[in-house]
């Protein structure tokens, strides 16, 4: 009985130090792709997970000359602080309501105007259509925001010349919080609701011509084929952008709206992100911003994973 | 698909679309065209104002005066290095980080692919990376624009994806040839892989060019600013002196508005320059996809 025991042991130890020499054996095989991978690696735990991990500083008095260890914990002071100010709420609402007119007039834009662009059957219209459509994109927000800045001013713009010449009063574009949401979003439209094609299209590209094919012979016309075809070949697509975008959903746009601040338009353009700018690094309160900072981070996921769980309970794909 | 039917229906869905494109595509590239020929213009000839599409007189002096300050040329200059060398950096940490990944044998692939993955749900957000930067000594440095974003968790993904899809029997052959993994990388992978990394490339570089709020936050000498913040000073600031930043009592307060145009058109060209040059590998980079193994 005892024989057997051993010989058991001894069985397993074998088999365990087969196991750990074929690990070793492939990480002796692999030595220099995992020297290769090593420099990512260190990447992403110093630039993400670090600051993941610093960012416990909203728990505590966080003082620079006392450091990261040694400044007091302060347990939730911060949050309290932040959910108890008058600010709270207009950063809330501001985010918020940029977000959904986000969602609302920019994400089907690119829908649109891709299914419109897959309806062109001549390929040079559409080449040079999709070549201006792109070009916005590649400008950087400094000079998207300029452009607007020179067209829509009141000193000169074009756009509030014309206006004049129709006998209305100049109007403030730029200085106005009535006109600051209507700015923001179609400055996004301008910029990238052309480049925002390319995965639709991509998606378009797949689609069976027969299908099509088949739909004319049973009579269908365009914008039935357009209704029964190419839009639920896509609809994977949309549901995963869709998802995306609400994971980002709080991410209005930092350069842009940073850019289109001013004096005039603060009550209705602050959000989140530029506040966190604006009290951590320019008036020095770290541990305060980096708690709003986190509120907004854990936002955006809760809504993602949210948003994720719910197309799956639709039996779409999902992200994961 | 070429034998449309030619009813009316057909007809009217057709002129609506071709129309609707057109006007978009203007609506799109019109600013760019008034921009560029307001900048040609004479200085009398804009402060008369008007839809100027097409001025009557063509002049460099708003170009002229661009080049001959020392700001802007300084800024594009550094805008020039960190636009090559931050690019760099970067084709070469993605290929190296997302060759690996590409193995399906290598032990802690998938932790690996978790871990990046999860930085695209949730980040530590401004200030805390802000203070990974500084105790990296980085702040006014260059390496703060550089660094900080050498991989987009996004880009590594679909390189790997993409390498994924290279056949495993040119790889197996070069081993049989005694070529390690680091040899076949560089030998085989990424030459096959070019219109992948030229894409990447591109957008890669145009983040470093148009690059301007890490700027404002990690530089603090202005005589180390890339063109974008320069030219938020020159385009933006002078016109609204109630905006956020510091006091900007600039001379440019009294330029004429051609060189803001100018100022525009001279940080934009750049890059737009390099979008057709590589165009023709986004072409490939599609016909290589489709044509596997």
């Amino acid at each position: 009985m005892k024989e057997h025991y051993e010989a058991q042991l001894q069985l397993r130890h074998n088999y365990r130090f087969f196991k750990e020499s074929l690990f070793i054996r492939d990480i002796v095989r692999d030595r220099w792709l995992y020297v290769i991978l090593l420099p990512g690696v260190l990447y992403f735990i110093i630039f993400k997970y670090v600051p993941m991990f610093g960012l416990l500083m909203a728990f505590e008095d966080y003082k620079p000359h006392l450091g990261f260890m040694n400044s007091p914990w302060v347990g939730m002071k911060h949050f309290e602080r932040f959910f108890s100010e008058p600010q709270f709420w207009m950063l809330f609402r501001n985010t918020i309501l940029l977000a959904i007119y986000n969602l609302v007039f920019f994400f089907p834009l690119p829908i649109v105007l891709a299914l419109m662009l897959n309806e062109v059957r001549i390929g040079i219209f559409k080449r040079f259509a999709q070549t201006l459509l792109y070009l916005p994109h590649f400008v950087s927000w400094v000079v998207a925001v300029g452009i607007f800045y020179v067209l829509f001013t009141t000193e000169g713009g074009v756009v509030n010349e014309l206006i004049q010449k129709i006998g209305i009063e100049k109007i403030p574009f730029l200085l106005s919080e009535d006109w600051f949401r209507p700015m923001i979003i179609s400055q996004s439209i301008w910029k990238e609701a052309g480049w925002g094609t390319i995965i639709f299209l991509a998606a378009l590209s797949g689609v069976d011509l027969q299908l099509y094919e088949a739909a004319r012979m049973d009579g269908a016309g365009r914008w039935r084929q357009l209704w029964h075809i190419t839009l639920p070949a896509i609809r994977s697509t949309i549901v995963i952008l869709f998802i995306l975008r609400l994971g980002s959903f709080l991410d209005t746009g930092f350069e842009h709206i940073f850019l289109m601040l001013n004096s005039m338009n603060r009550e209705v353009g602050e959000v989140f992100d530029t506040f966190v700018y604006m009290k951590g690094l320019t008036q020095g309160q770290y541990s305060y911003s980096a708690a709003v900072g986190m509120f907004k981070s854990l936002v955006g996921l809760v809504l993602v994973l949210g948003s994720n769980w719910i197309a799956k309970k639709f039996g779409e794909e999902g992200v994961y | 698909m070429l034998a449309e039917d030619k009813n009316w229906s057909n007809r009217l869905f057709n002129t609506v679309n071709y129309s609707l494109l057109t006007l978009v595509s203007l609506i799109t590239i019109i600013p760019f065209v008034y921009i560029v020929s307001m900048s040609f213009a004479s200085p009398e000839e804009v402060a008369k104002g008007g839809l100027l599409l097409f001025p009557s007189k063509f002049t460099f002096g708003a170009y002229k005066y661009i080049f001959s300050t020392d700001t802007m040329v300084r800024s594009i200059l550094i805008s020039i290095y960190i636009t090559v060398l931050g690019t760099l950096i970067n084709l070469l940490l993605t290929s190296f980080t997302a060759y690996p990944l590409a193995k399906a044998t290598l032990r802690g692939r998938r932790t690996i692919l978790l871990m990046v993955l999860i930085t695209m749900l949730f980040s530590g957000g401004l200030i805390p990376t802000y203070f990974v930067v500084k105790a990296f000594g980085m702040i006014n440095t260059y390496w703060s624009l550089m660094i900080p974003t050498a991989i987009s968790a996004f880009n590594l993904i679909v390189l790997k994806n993409f390498f994924q899809q290279i056949p495993d029997s040119l790889v197996d052959s070069a081993k049989i040839d005694g070529c390690n993994d680091l040899g076949i990388l560089f030998r085989i992978v990424l030459p096959l892989s070019m219109p992948a990394m030229a894409t990447f490339g591109l957008f890669y570089a145009v983040g470093h060019w148009n690059t301007f709020f890490n700027a404002v936050m990690y530089m603090n000498d202005a005589e180390k600013f890339p063109v974008q913040v320069i030219l938020r000073q020159i385009v933006l600031l002078s016109q609204d002196q109630i905006g956020n930043t510091t006091s900007q009592q600039d001379p440019t307060d009294y330029l004429p508005q051609t060189i803001r145009m100018a100022s525009i058109v001279v940080a934009t060209v750049p890059i737009v320059l390099v979008y057709p040059f590589l165009q023709k590998h986004f072409a490939k980079g599609v016909l290589l996809g489709s044509v596997k193994g």
